[in-house]
């Protein structure tokens, strides 16, 4: 049976991209937020997940005014990077997983979400920069990514309700799926920001603290706030920020918080990342120890280990 | 018909592009649309009001994209995310965008980002009513301080 190991949410900032394809990366502006991702790549690398279920939202490079679908599966075999207007990122083909995506799709739709089946597309920063900040930059990426597109343009997005729904859907379908396959889902995009009109530049970093707190304690809560208090509170842009609720939705209720980053700016950006594990598996991670983890790890660990003896 | 008006647009300073935009703003989208690719550029370059003939645009959002209004784009149903491309063909990133929408300079804006970006305080709300975080956010906003904020609505009460 596939499983669902972990989850990660991270900003997907362009001029991140730009920086790692101009190999600004050691500059002090941008080290200060590449810094904060060196961890996450060690713990990715020893996560070795098999599939990576993505949600991202497609910045007029896939879907252009034409077509505007709410939620999107892409279930080719692989996603070229697109050309934003620079030419492509550098950056390798993402290869997809075709057989699962089609489990998936015909999984949630029969669980009515009416999702949107893709078998043609190109993927731009929001779903190849979240890759970069976890993967580093490797020749070829080391797994299979479906790409799931949520609407966060045009407005109105899906409800955070909605979105926290179509994750519990997700991890239904794959825990529905014969092959063991490990699968880490990423939430991508915001926190606050906004790009657009006379209130650019707005950031809301108590906003995004809260919401990182309780995307770890207490999510139901974070799928009750509105659009407009989204929009109001972290930038017009800042409405992004639903799509991290898939991710927690593709998680059980409790998890450990074994990760997080926080950073204001990456050019009109608050940067945002957490990693999330199911409960259990830091639990059993502490009975298998070996490894070293690093300071909430150790937490997380310690709360496991106590967690065990008293049951 | 006047625009139809939502509670959104209390928010000041910002554009959201709604289904109405949309639906306005479809030949200013697919115009920038067009300038993904490189001949296209090319030929908007060379000569600007005529390459706009080809798109569905009122004479107000050409005029606006002829003369890099970019607030005035939103309005008129433009997208950020559209409008980006049109920044791209200019050499222009993001963050020049926003500074020139926010009718700042460049230092200026690049300053204020650097000093933790625009405050949400003083700019929630148009009319006045929303001065402090709403119900939902101001919940979402008190990491564990019950205590604080059932003393903070005493005070308002006494």
């Amino acid at each position: 049976m596939a499983r669902i190991i972990a989850g990660v949410s991270s900003s997907h900032v362009p001029a991140i991209g730009a920086a790692i394809d101009n190999k600004q990366t050691e500059e002090p502006y941008w080290k200060r937020v590449f810094a904060g991702f060196e961890k996450s790549k060690e713990w990715m690398a020893q996560a070795k997940p098999d599939v990576v279920i993505l949600i991202y939202n497609d910045h007029a490079s896939a879907f252009s005014v034409e077509m505007v679908p709410t939620f999107a599966l892409g279930c080719a075999a692989e996603f070229p990077p697109a050309d934003e207007g620079w030419g492509p990122r550098p950056v390798p083909v993402v290869k997809g997983h075709p057989q699962l995506a089609a489990h998936i799709a015909q999984s949630v739709i029969l669980d009515e979400f009416d999702i949107t089946v893709v078998n043609k597309m190109e993927v731009d920063h929001g779903l190849t920069v979240p890759m970069n900040l976890l993967f580093g930059s490797p020749k070829e990426w080391p797994c299979p990514v479906i790409p799931v597109a949520v609407n966060v343009v045009l407005y109105p997005p899906p409800t955070g309700h909605r979105c926290f729904m179509l994750g519990r859907a997700i991890r239904k379908a794959v825990e529905s799926y014969p092959e063991d396959l490990r699968v880490v889902v990423f939430g991508t995009g915001g926190m606050s920001h906004q790009i657009s009109g006379p209130r650019a530049g707005l950031i809301n970093s108590k906003f995004d603290k809260a919401f990182l707190d309780n995307l770890t304690k207490d999510p139901k809560k974070l799928t009750r706030i509105q659009h407009l208090e989204y929009m109001r509170e972290a930038g017009a842009e800042g409405i992004e920020m639903v799509m991290w609720l898939v991710m927690r939705g593709a998680l059980e209720d409790k998890v450990d918080e074994v990760y997080r980053f926080y950073t204001v700016p990456a050019s009109n950006t608050a940067v945002g990342h957490i990693i999330l594990e199911p409960h259990r598996r830091a639990a059993k991670k502490a009975a298998g120890k070996a490894k070293k983890p690093a300071g909430k790890m150790k937490r997380a660990a310690a709360r496991a280990k106590v967690d065990r003896i008293s049951s | 018909m006047a625009r139809e008006q939502h509670d959104y647009d209390d928010i000041p300073g910002t554009y959201v592009f709604d289904q109405d935009r949309s639906r306005q703003g479809f030949g200013i989208n697919m115009f920038c649309m067009s300038l993904m690719k490189d001949d296209n550029r090319k030929a908007f370059k060379a000569n600007e009001a005529e390459y706009l003939k080809k798109f569905n645009l009122t004479p107000e959002q050409a005029d606006a994209i002829l003369k890099r209004d970019y607030n005035r784009m939103l309005e008129l149903g433009g997208n950020i995310y559209f409008t980006a491309k049109l920044g791209a063909t200019d050499g222009h990133s993001f963050r020049h965008l926003a500074a020139v929408m926010t009718g700042s300079s460049q230092d200026d804006y690049a300053n204020m980002m650097l000093a933790g970006g625009r405050s949400v305080e003083g700019n929630r709300s148009k009319s006045g009513k929303v001065a402090k975080p709403a119900k939902a956010a101001k919940k979402l906003a008190k990491a564990k301080p019950k205590a604080k904020a059932r003393s903070k609505s005493r005070s308002k009460r006494g």
